[in-house]
């Protein structure tokens, strides 16, 4: 009943010392697990797909003095990753019809699935570029590439009833969650963007530093599966 | 697809959440039947709350896993009566729970009575300001119960749910450093505050500084180990800043899967049904009486449950929901003013402002709790309202709840860049140094802001779906903005590097896509007029007297306080009335009109 429960939790927080509580149980997890699977290169994005994915999200999301950028931090691996899920199939939206516009203000109207924004918005970015520069868009220059993002952004172009700047949203959107969550997802490689943050990931455990004013929490990142940083 | 009768039983509670849970034990206690029946699955904090696995942003918080999916069934949203309402498609605004425990076992956990004035505010504003002082169209209304009525009421959540706070004044006498706005208690909290997180404690000094009054915010996360009146057993909370959209794996927040059902699945007379999506209440010839609830199971199978007595405890707008799908009670019409189910919906006025505070300075934002550290001198009628021309009021706080990097991300200082190299060094900057002061204010009730039945879409059912007219208002914008700017003071007293007041800005419509708050309330009221509430006193419905709707629909306007500690409270109101006036009586109405 609830007592064991309460009973454990007290037990990993009162008699080790909380950081390294929170990591060994991790590495425990992480242990007590099979090694993952690493998983195909791509299971939802064609290699073309991928190529523009991978330039676009560091151009979002660039290295930099700050850090790893989107690339290095496994980003366009994380997006193709949660094609496959049922939030990617559109399984978590209200998807019936009929699908009508209205103001902005009242949400998402479009009866496309995340699966869909992509592959209608590649296709449709690409084929604007080619258009405008005569090149993909992975190989034109940064500058250009930064260009091209902002048009997006801003909504410059419609692409057969997808609104440019809802495919750039949905872009920019995913390139975070790549970059910052935990890297169980496939993003967030080696925890590059939780080191850059100063987020101590899934430590969970601050009963020590509560109140220890001026003094930063000194510990880096631990992930679900046990990784440390 | 079958369908099938199943045997009476005495009651049945529509929704496995707080109001549920504390309404099926409360009946159990009185030797009646209970069917508990949750439209989601099963859950509990072992299993959902488990570390590591549960410490997962991405799931938890950015991809709702213990959320409803409005794939099954939403809303339609629409600002004014002469626009189209659209489908709430994706989760954003506001995030309904699901599954046992309801939301309650995702919720952050701060934990607040309700003010006396907020109890009676229409009486109150008349009184102290008169009647002109309400503005045309708003429905301001009373509750028709008070806050010496609720008062043990309170008291028994708050030792039900483990609420760690500080009083002010317990029986008459100055017991502590509460709120000195704070209504009188006839005892403390069960537990000590929790202890001010740096930015709490930062806001604390400033506010001191700047001539408030600040006091640790009352929060069911355990302080220290505690075992409340069923047995439940608490662990301490430990700051891990996963309040807000998980399950507490440390057993520190209260909710209805550690602090009630474990007692309530003792009770030989109690079943608890998951997965049974109650499509609506069954009711006689005469349209006066309930039998029971028709649901659908997971197989697709229409089930009929027969009950003497109905309880609908699910969230707030699924209870006008259900009133409206089974013709309980008359749908209200804002042309003609008449009706009450769907009549003073409305939500709570939240903004956030956010702080930047010099690079020396590390907010360590992933550190939380439900505590924090708030000001009521805004709040309620705490402040003369008179040259002001406004009703309602706002809290100020810091109620850091633990802040993970994607939403830190995605909240990089507001009105910077959006993506490229000096979002990310803006986006780093603002998650390492700054905090979040919110205004969460009070949400008037207006004549043309209501809930009925959309005209288009329907859920997964067939069922039309649930259409809500809603926007700011004037009086509601300018309460906002007057409260906000209250935190100037605080601010230069914070030695803040940056500031960005969050604000309602008056050209801007309530917007779905931005997250505010799950504080949806009214939509099916209490009062003392039939005309105007579609409950009474004892949040039993005017119309169908063996129907009792319990939940933050019973508010007849929003206030700035969270709902949850009043609705808990309301719950055990008005089962005591069922227990101690209903079940002894004829099974009618426990107001006559």
């Amino acid at each position: 009943m609830q007592g064991i429960g309460a009973g454990a939790a007290a037990l990993s927080w009162g008699t080790l010392h909380p950081h390294s509580a929170r990591a060994e149980q991790a590495s425990a997890t992480a242990q007590n697990q099979a090694p993952q699977t690493p998983r195909p290169p791509t299971r939802f994005f064609t290699a073309a797909e991928l190529a523009f994915l991978t330039a676009a999200c560091e151009r979002l999301f660039p290295e930099d003095d700050m850090g790893p950028g989107a690339t290095a931090l496994g980003v366009p691996n994380f997006i193709d990753g949660q094609m496959n899920t049922p939030w990617g199939r559109g399984e978590k939206w209200f998807m019936a019809a009929p699908h009508r516009s209205g103001p902005a203000n009242l949400g998402y109207q479009l009866p496309y699935s995340p699966q869909q924004i992509y592959r209608k918005g590649i296709t449709a970015v690409q084929a604007w570029v080619m258009q405008n520069h005569h090149a993909a868009f992975e190989n034109l220059p940064a500058a250009t590439q930064d260009a091209i993002l902002s048009a997006l952004e801003h909504n410059v172009t419609q692409f057969d009833d997808l609104p440019a700047s809802a495919f750039f949203e949905q872009l920019r959107s995913d390139t975070i969650e790549g970059a910052f969550s935990d890297p169980i997802h496939l993003g967030n490689r080696h925890m590059g963007g939780w080191k850059m943050m100063g987020f101590p990931g899934a430590r969970a455990d601050y009963m020590d530093w509560v109140d220890r004013y001026e003094t930063p929490y000194p510990y880096g990142p631990v992930s679900i599966n046990g990784e440390t940083a | 697809m079958a369908e099938k009768t199943l045997p009476p039983v005495d009651a049945v509670v529509v929704g496995a959440g707080w109001a549920g849970s504390i309404m099926a034990k409360e009946l159990c206690e009185a030797g009646l039947s209970v069917v508990m029946l949750e439209r989601g699955g099963r859950r509990s904090t072992a299993k959902d709350g488990a570390y590591p696995s549960s410490i997962d942003e991405l799931e938890g918080a950015t991809r709702y896993k213990l959320f409803q999916n409005p794939a099954q069934t939403t809303v339609t949203v629409r600002n004014r009566l002469d626009q189209e309402a659209l489908p709430y498609r994706r989760l954003a605004a506001f995030l309904p729970g699901e599954g046992v425990g309801g939301a309650g076992l995702h919720w952050t956990g701060v934990h607040f009575r309700a003010m006396p004035q907020d109890l009676r505010l229409r009486s109150h504003v008349i009184e102290r300001y008169g009647r002109n002082f309400i503005p045309e169209g708003m429905n301001l209304q009373d509750y028709g119960v008070t806050y010496e009525e609720l008062e043990p009421f309170f008291d028994r959540a708050e030792k039900v749910f483990g609420t760690s706070g500080q009083a002010y004044t317990v029986g008459g006498k100055v017991v502590g450093k509460g709120n000195p706005f704070a209504p009188d208690r006839s005892d403390d909290f069960p537990l000590p505050p929790l202890r001010d997180v740096y930015t709490a404690h930062l806001f604390r000094k400033a506010a001191t500084e700047a001539g408030f009054h600040p006091y640790a915010m009352p929060a069911a996360n355990a302080s220290h180990p505690y075992t409340n009146p069923y047995g439940a057993q608490m662990g301490p909370c430990n700051f891990c800043g996963y309040c807000s959209d998980y399950a507490c794996y440390m057993y520190a927040k209260a909710s209805p899967n550690v602090n009630i059902l474990p007692a309530l699945k003792r009770h030989a007379s109690f079943t608890l049904r998951s997965n049974a999506h109650v499509l609506k209440v069954l009711l006689d010839s005469t349209g006066k009486k309930a039998t029971g609830v028709v649901y659908q199971d997971a197989e697709g199978n229409h089930i009929t449950q027969p009950a003497g007595l109905v309880i609908l405890a699910a969230f707030q707008f699924h209870n006008v929901h259900l009133m409206l799908l089974s013709g309980i009670g008359k749908a209200y019409d804002p042309h003609s003013n008449t009706g009450t189910v769907g009549r003073n919906f409305t939500y709570q006025n939240i903004t956030n402002t956010t702080v930047l505070m010099p690079p020396t300075r590390s907010t360590d934002q992933f550190i939380g709790s439900a505590g924090g550290v708030a000001i009521d001198d805004f709040n309620c009628d705490n402040f003369d309202h008179g040259p002001l021309g406004f009703i309602g009021g706002s809290p100020l706080w810091v109620n850091q709840a633990g802040v993970k990097p994607i939403a830190g991300a995605k909240g990089a200082f507001p009105g910077g860049p959006r993506w490229g190299s000096a979002w990310k060094k803006q986006a780093v900057d603002t998650y390492r140094h700054s905090f979040t002061i919110n205004a969460q204010g009070s949400n008037m009730a207006y004549r043309d802001v209501y809930l009925d039945l959309d005209p288009t879409w329907t859920n997964v059912y067939g069922q039309p779906l649930l259409r809500m007219t809603f926007d700011w208002k004037d009086n509601d914008i300018r309460m906002n903005r007057y409260v906000v700017s209250k935190l100037d003071g605080v601010v230069k007293a914070l030695g803040a590097r940056d500031v960005h007041y969050g604000m309602r800005d008056p050209n801007t419509p309530f917007d779905v896509r931005d997250y505010q708050t799950t504080h949806l309330c009214g939509g099916a009221v209490m009062g003392d007029a039939p005309k105007t509430s579609a409950l009474n006193r004892y949040l039993q419905s005017w119309d169908v007297p063996n129907v009792f709707v319990v939940g933050a629909n019973a508010f007849p306007q929003g206030m700035g306080y969270n709902p949850t500690g009043l609705v808990a409270a309301l719950a055990y109101w008005s089962a005591h009335h069922i227990r101690t006036q209903w079940l002894r009586g004829n099974g009618g109405p426990l107001v006559t009109p």
